[in-house]
């Protein structure tokens, strides 16, 4: 118990003003402050620490840095997306893989029972497909609004926000495995192999994908927190996108056309196209597409380019999304500082 | 240790926009392109102060004061619109407890979560893990769905997942408000480990007595600005001071201080008019003196305190009491006699008069007092007089105990034998 020192506080009492009106009190009770620290503070604080900046634009290097050790967290917020999205459903996990078997199974009964369209194994061309397109399209929509979506956690917690973009894309990847299982599983029931010679290349082609996604989405949700139409207009974009990308309908029969009119280029500098016709290549298997079934006449589904065209089409991709990606977390370190206030 | 500083702040700025109308849509800002009308708030203005590695600064302010601007200025959450922060090891920020928190996750993956999003790797959650659930005394329901928690659960996790996130620096914003009275108590107890273990930390509040009671230094700010710094007690003071200053302009405050001085204004104005003509005998001034007047404007507890009432009869008036009563900020009564009380019977003659209360000693801690005077006949049927907070006095602690009464005590502790 301290005996409220009346000589000690009266001489120190007076408070004396400086120029910008700030005032510093000389304290009656130092002898006291020094008690807490001198005691046993030792313990704690014996190594240097390096000085951070806080609150100032962070260089790129820093971002990547800062992101890096943040890639636990796109786990966690992959792992709780998965989780919340399937907790209170009684079949839970399982129904990632239904939802794409059943779609699978009713194009099968459609296009390959019913409506005939002339492409053997339809369900199958389709699907190789799909899978990446559900990637990106999944990836783009919930990645848009990552951040605005998040909002309670970024106006309260400081971390790298574009891990939130990212975590997306994760969540989009992980959905693209179960879809891919149930599409090995199908193959497998179809007994249709995929090119295993080239199967490989489908590592540089998923990783394009994801940098592809990854530096939209970081981008994109930048954006849409002072502009939320962003993603509205994502969501409309992506259905003219789909249709430019050769999922539903053989690039074949696009692909004499394009060359007539020279728009060949403009056609393959969407990456999504490259990274469509790359997955058809090898899950869909170009040597099958001379196979006919029943009364129609032998299509060509495929153009057969060499695995070394894919090859370098995919790396062109990945160099592409990677130069994207730098910019992008560029512009989101930009737009990054007044987010806890707009949102 | 010596010598650093755990957190610098460099004449740091932030500014709000505040839109009148907000165009955040596509169409709208085609529609409006020049309409953007807006008005700027410096929610901070020129803030600097710096916090030595094992220190524990107080930051005190009203609502509104920029406290909170200036936390997440230093955590990082928002930009600062000039200045510099610089920081040193690892910060952990206590602004809304569980913030994050899934509620369709369980307790268990939410502490894994959360962790990660304040920078802990899976390894050290891991570790740790027991610790948080222990701390946080949900053992049974880790497993269950946090939106089944009650709020005081909530917080308790939110609060064992930052405080065993093992900071350097931490920063806390009126979070200890909640919970229950058991663990304020442990989170105090953990501020106290974590004070000597030699981290930093940065305290936000409106509460007085917890900055007296946990920190070694304090900043008061106010519309943004610092307007002082310096050993608690010396903080308090000014905060105080600039609480009861600002007490006439509408909105901020603390809403039974703000009430309080309004009212006190009124009926000061409202009595002063209209009262004097139509009594016999009124109160015409008050008057106090403490050793501190002149100098600091304050006393410290146990000093001696004079009040002076100052009195005027148009006639002479039998068996007039004049009583007091000494209140302290929150309005309740710390002290209240009179003269028929103290047994000092008074007939006044037409004319004017004192009446002179003196006390020795104040034993009061803390706190802003205002005194209330009246003059009433004995028996209290006929009031004549009664100003509301006429007078005002302000008690300062320089040490280091908390509450309101400064008791006297000794203390003696000895070990006693097995035998």
């Amino acid at each position: 118990m301290d005996a409220p020192g009346t000589a000690q506080g009266a001489s120190h009492g007076t408070v004396s003003g400086t120029g910008s009106g700030t005032r510093d009190l000389a304290g009656p009770d130092r002898p006291l402050l020094d008690r807490v620290q001198g005691s046993d503070g030792a313990t704690h604080a014996t190594r240097p620490k390096p000085a951070r900046v806080v609150a100032t634009r962070a260089s790129l290097r820093q971002r990547l840095m800062e992101l890096w050790g943040s890639r636990e967290l796109i786990v966690f917020l992959v792992r709780k997306e998965i989780k919340v999205k399937y907790k209170n459903s009684v079949l839970g996990l399982l129904w990632s893989m239904l939802n794409p078997a059943f779609t699978l199974f009713v194009y099968y009964v459609v296009f390959g029972i019913v409506l005939k369209n002339g492409i053997p194994q339809f369900a199958i061309y389709l699907m190789a497909g799909l899978l990446p397109w559900n990637l990106f399209q999944t990836a783009m929509m919930s990645g848009t609004g990552a951040v605005v979506d998040n909002g309670s956690i970024v106006k309260k917690v400081a971390f790298p926000r574009e891990v939130l973009a990212l975590a997306s894309v994760g969540t989009a990847f992980m959905f693209f495995v179960f879809q891919t299982t149930v599409m090995v599983l199908f193959m497998a029931g179809f007994m249709h192999p995929p090119s295993w010679g080239e199967l490989w290349i489908l590592i540089p082609s998923l990783a394009a994908l994801l940098l592809f996604c990854g530096a939209l989405t970081v981008f994109l949700s930048a954006v849409n927190v002072y502009l939320r139409d962003t993603r509205h207009l994502i969501e409309v974009l992506l259905i003219a996108w789909f249709w430019a990308v050769p999922a539903v309908y053989p690039f074949k029969t696009l692909y004499a056309k394009l060359v007539d009119h020279h728009l060949l280029w403009v056609y393959f500098a969407n990456p999504m196209t490259v990274i469509v016709l790359t997955f058809q290549r090898i899950l869909y298997n170009a040597h099958m597409a001379h196979v006919t079934t029943a009364a129609t006449a032998p299509t060509v589904v495929l153009l057969i380019f060499s695995a070394k065209w894919y090859l370098v089409a995919n790396l062109v991709v990945i160099a592409l999304s990677v130069a994207l990606l730098l910019v992008a977390l560029v512009i989101f370190g930009r737009l990054e500082g007044n987010f806890a206030e707009e949102l | 240790m010596p010598g650093m500083n755990a957190v610098e702040v460099q004449d740091i700025s932030k500014r709000f926009r505040l839109y009148h109308e907000k165009h955040s849509s596509l169409k709208e800002r085609f529609v409006h392109p020049r309409r953007m009308t807006y008005e700027d708030l410096w929610a901070l203005r020129d803030v600097s102060f710096e916090i030595p590695e094992g220190q524990t600064m107080g930051i005190i302010g009203r609502n509104g004061s920029g406290k909170s601007t200036l936390l997440k200025c230093v955590t990082g959450i928002l930009q600062v619109t000039s200045g510099k922060v610089l920081v040193r090891g690892k910060l952990a920020a206590l602004l809304e407890l569980g913030a994050g928190f899934q509620p369709e996750l369980s307790g268990r993956d939410n502490v894994f979560l959360n962790a990660s999003l304040l920078g802990l790797s899976t390894r050290e959650v891991e570790k740790r893990f027991d610790d948080i659930v222990a701390f946080s005394e949900l053992e049974q329901f880790i497993d269950n769905q946090v939106k089944y928690y009650s709020s005081g659960m909530y917080v308790r996790l939110g609060f064992s997942v930052a405080v065993n996130v093992e900071p350097d620096i931490l920063v806390v914003d009126e979070v200890l408000a909640v919970g229950d009275e058991k663990f304020q108590r442990k989170c105090l107890d953990k501020i106290k480990s974590f004070q000597k273990e030699g981290r930093t930390i940065m305290f936000v509040t409106h509460a007085a007595d917890l900055v007296r009671q946990i920190c070694e230094s304090a900043v008061v700010l106010q519309e943004g600005q610092v307007i002082g710094s310096g050993p608690p007690g010396e903080a308090i003071r000014l905060f105080r001071e600039h609480l009861l200053e600002g007490g006439d302009e509408a909105g901020g405050g603390e809403p039974a201080e703000q009430i309080l001085v309004d009212d006190a204004s009124r009926m000061r104005t409202s009595t002063g008019e209209a009262a004097s003509s139509t009594r016999p005998i009124v109160i015409t001034g008050t008057e106090i003196q403490h050793p501190g007047i002149g100098r600091r404007q304050y006393l410290m507890p146990r000093e001696p305190l004079r009040l002076w009432i100052a009195f005027d009869a148009i006639m002479s008036v039998p068996d007039v009491v004049f009583s007091i009563e000494i209140h302290d900020q929150l309005g309740n009564m710390v002290f209240g006699t009179d003269t028929e009380i103290l047994d000092v019977p008074y007939d006044a003659p037409p004319g004017g008069g004192v009446v002179d209360f003196a006390f020795p000693s104040v034993p009061l801690l803390d706190g802003t007092y205002a005194i209330n005077v009246g003059i009433r006949n004995r028996g209290g049927g006929t009031v004549y007089d009664w100003r509301e907070q006429e007078c005002r006095f302000e008690v300062m602690n320089p040490g280091r105990s908390v509450g309101s009464v400064a008791l006297d005590v000794e203390v003696g502790v000895r070990s006693l034998s097995a035998s």
